[in-house]
C-alpha cells in the first residue's frame, strides 16, 4: 500500500513539472519561431520607409505607416484611458473606502468588462462611429481601444492602491488636506508603481490589438497627420501581408511580427523593472 | 485659499463619479449600441430561427447562425480539453512541489505569454500548427487536410488560453490556508494526497470559475483562430475540416457588410450575441470566485 501512494506520488509529480515546464517550453518556441522566420527579412528599410509603389506585389518599401499608425493609437489610446481611469480607480479607494461591498461590486463589474472580447469593442465602436458619423480614423480607433483598455487600467492602478493601509488616508485627513488633495497627492503617489505597470500594460494590450481596430481605424498607405485620416496598424500590416501568395510579401508580415514582439517583450520587461524602480518603501 | 481648494475637491469629486459611472455604464451602452443596430434582425425572423438554422446567404436574406455558433463552440470545447488540464497539473506543480526560483522565472514568463498579441499566435500556428496538422496528424487517420482546420483552431485557442487560466488557477491555490495542508500531513498523509483531498478538493469552486473564464475567453478570441481555421461556412463533425467561429465572421465581412442590405445588422447581431454569451459567463463565474474570496 506504501509504496503504491509512493509511485504515485513520484508519477503525478512527474506529469505537474512536465506541465510546469512545457509553459516555459511553449513561449521559448514561440518566440523561437517568430523571430527565426522574422529577422530573415527584417531591415532597416523596413522600419524606416512606408510602402512605396507595388509594394504588396513584392516592390520596395516597409511598415512604417504601421509602426506610427499604432504608436499613434497606442499613445493617444493611453493617454484618454488615464483621464478616464485613474479618477475612477482613486475614486473607488478615497470614497468608496469605508464602503467595503460597493467596491467589490464595483471590482466585480470591472472583471467582467475586462473579459469581453475585443471585436465586440471593435463592433460598437463601429456603431457609434457611424451613430456620430465619422469615418473609419485615428480618431476612432483611439477612441475604441481606448474603451478597450480601461477597464484594465482601473483594474490594475486599483489592485496596488488597494494595499495602501488605511492609516495614511486618515493621517492626511486629520492634517486637514482634502479629499482630492488626499488621493493625488498621497495615493497616487504612494501607488506610482502601480500607475507605471497600469500604464505599460494598456500600452501593450492597444499595440497588439487587432479586432478593435479592424473596423475603426481604416487602413493605409501613408502616414496619418490629422486625427480624422485613417491609420494603419502594426498587427493589421502582418494580418493582411500575411494573406498575400506572394513570398516576399508574407515574408516582411513575418519581419512585422518579430518586430511587433520585439515592441512588447520590451513592454513587458520596462513594466516589470519600472514597477520595482518605482515602488516607494511599503509602508505596513 | 481654502475656498480654491473646496472647489477643487469638488469638481475633482464630480469628475470621478462621472468617469466611475461611465466605465460602469459601458457593457449597458455596449449592449444598447449593438442592439439598435440588430433590431432589424429581430423583427424579420424569430431570435430561436435566427441562432437555429443553418442556411447563410446574405445576398437573399437568408442569416442563419447555427454553422458560426457550432464552430466556436467546436474550437472552443477543442481548446479547453487541451489546455484544462495542462494547467490544473502546472498550477499544482508551482504551488505545491517546485523551487521558489522556478516560481520566480515563471511569473514573468506567463505575464509575457498573456500579454503576446494574438496575431502573433497567429502567425506562429500558421507557421507551425497547420503544417504539423496538415503534414504529421490528418495522414495518421487518413484524411487530407489543408491543415487550416478547426483543429488548428483549437489548438492555437489552447496555448493562448494556458497563461490566463494558469494564472487564475494559482491565485486559487494561494488562498488555500496551509494550516489545512499541514493538518493533512500530520495525519500521515503524503504530500500528493494532502494536495490531491485538500488542496484541489478545496479550491474546486475556484478551479471550475477559472475554466469558466478561460471558456469564455476563447469563445470570443478572433484574430488568431481566423487566421488558421480557415473560414467556410459549413457544420461538419470532422475536426480537420475548415470552421468559421462567430468572431471570425464579424472580422472577416467589415467590408462588404454595407453593400448588402441587413448584413450589418446581421453582423451587429453576432456581436450582439458574442457580448451576451461571454458577460453571463463572465458574471456568472466571477460571482462564484468573489464569493470563495470573501470566506
Amino acid at each position: 500500500m506504501n509504496r503504491l501512494k509512493r509511485i504515485e506520488e513520484a508519477i503525478f509529480r512527474i506529469f505537474t513539472g512536465l506541465a510546469a515546464y512545457s509553459v516555459i517550453a511553449i513561449l521559448a518556441f514561440i518566440i523561437c519561431i517568430i523571430f527565426m522566420k522574422g529577422f530573415n527579412a527584417l531591415s532597416f528599410e523596413m522600419i524606416i520607409h512606408v510602402p512605396k509603389g507595388g509594394y504588396y506585389y513584392g516592390g520596395e518599401g516597409g511598415v512604417l505607416n504601421a509602426i506610427v499608425g499604432s504608436l499613434y493609437i497606442a499613445f493617444g489610446a493611453t493617454i484618454m484611458a488615464v483621464i478616464i481611469g485613474v479618477p475612477a480607480a482613486l475614486y473607488i479607494n478615497v470614497h468608496l473606502i469605508r464602503r467595503k461591498k460597493t467596491q467589490n461590486t464595483i471590482r466585480y463589474f470591472l472583471d467582467a468588462l475586462w473579459g469581453i472580447p475585443s471585436i465586440v469593442y471593435g463592433a460598437f465602436g463601429f456603431t457609434l462611429m457611424l451613430y456620430l458619423g465619422m469615418h473609419a480614423s485615428l480618431l476612432a480607433g483611439i477612441i475604441t481601444v481606448a474603451l478597450l483598455i480601461t477597464p484594465i487600467m482601473v483594474r490594475t492602478f486599483d489592485e496596488v492602491l488597494s494595499t495602501i493601509p488605511k492609516g495614511l488616508h486618515e493621517a492626511s485627513l486629520a492634517l486637514g488636506s482634502t479629499k482630492t488633495e488626499m488621493a493625488f497627492k498621497i495615493l497616487f503617489k504612494q501607488g506610482f508603481s502601480g500607475f507605471i505597470t497600469a500604464v505599460l500594460l494598456s500600452f501593450g494590450r492597444g499595440i497588439g490589438d487587432a479586432a478593435s481596430v479592424l473596423f475603426t481605424a481604416g487602413y493605409t498607405d501613408l502616414i496619418p497627420v490629422n486625427l480624422d485620416e485613417p491609420a494603419a496598424t502594426l498587427p493589421l500590416a502582418i494580418f493582411f501581408q500575411l494573406s498575400s501568395p506572394i513570398p516576399e510579401v508574407r515574408d516582411r508580415a513575418f519581419a512585422a511580427a518579430a518586430l511587433l514582439t520585439i515592441i512588447i517583450l520590451i513592454i513587458s520587461i520596462g513594466a516589470r523593472y519600472l514597477s520595482k524602480k518605482f515602488s516607494v518603501t511599503t509602508i505596513k | 485659499m481654502l475656498f480654491r481648494r473646496i472647489v477643487i475637491d469638488k469638481i475633482t469629486s464630480t469628475w470621478m463619479i462621472l468617469t466611475m459611472s461611465l466605465i460602469l455604464m459601458l457593457p449597458l451602452l455596449i449592449g444598447t449600441g449593438l442592439y439598435m443596430k440588430a433590431l432589424p434582425m429581430f423583427g424579420q425572423q424569430g431570435f430561436l430561427h435566427l441562432i437555429g438554422t443553418a442556411e447563410w446567404s446574405p445576398s437573399q436574406g437568408k442569416f442563419g447562425f447555427w454553422p458560426f455558433i457550432a464552430s466556436s463552440l467546436y474550437v472552443t470545447i477543442i481548446s479547453f480539453l487541451m489546455s484544462a488540464p495542462v494547467c490544473l497539473l502546472a498550477a499544482i506543480y508551482l504551488t505545491q512541489f517546485s523551487s521558489v526560483r522556478l516560481v520566480r522565472i515563471m511569473h514573468p514568463i506567463i505575464d509575457i505569454l498573456a500579454g503576446l498579441p494574438s496575431v502573433i499566435y497567429g502567425v506562429w500556428g500558421i507557421l507551425v500548427i497547420v503544417p504539423f496538422v496538415s503534414n504529421l496528424l490528418a495522414p495518421v487517420f487518413k484524411i487530407n487536410s489543408t491543415g487550416y482546420s478547426i483543429l488548428s483552431g483549437g489548438i492555437v485557442l489552447a496555448v493562448m488560453c494556458i497563461p490566463y487560466m494558469l494564472n487564475m488557477i494559482i491565485e486559487v491555490f494561494n488562498t488555500v490556508p496551509v494550516g489545512l495542508k499541514e493538518a493533512a500531513l500530520s495525519l500521515g498523509a503524503t504530500l500528493w494526497e494532502s494536495v490531491k483531498h485538500v488542496v484541489v478538493k478545496k479550491s474546486f469552486p475556484g478551479i471550475i470559475s477559472a475554466y469558466g473564464l478561460g471558456l469564455a475567453k476563447a469563445f470570443g478570441e478572433t484574430i488568431a483562430v481566423m487566421m488558421v481555421v480557415g473560414n467556410r461556412v459549413q457544420v461538419t463533425s470532422n475536426p480537420f475540416e475548415a470552421g468559421y467561429p462567430l468572431p471570425a465572421l464579424i472580422a472577416n465581412n467589415y467590408g462588404e457588410m454595407l453593400s448588402i442590405p441587413q448584413y450589418d445588422s446581421a453582423l451587429m447581431f453576432a456581436a450582439l450575441l458574442l457580448l451576451l454569451i461571454i458577460l453571463t459567463i463572465n458574471l456568472l463565474f466571477r460571482y462564484f470566485i468573489y464569493k470563495t474570496r470573501e470566506q
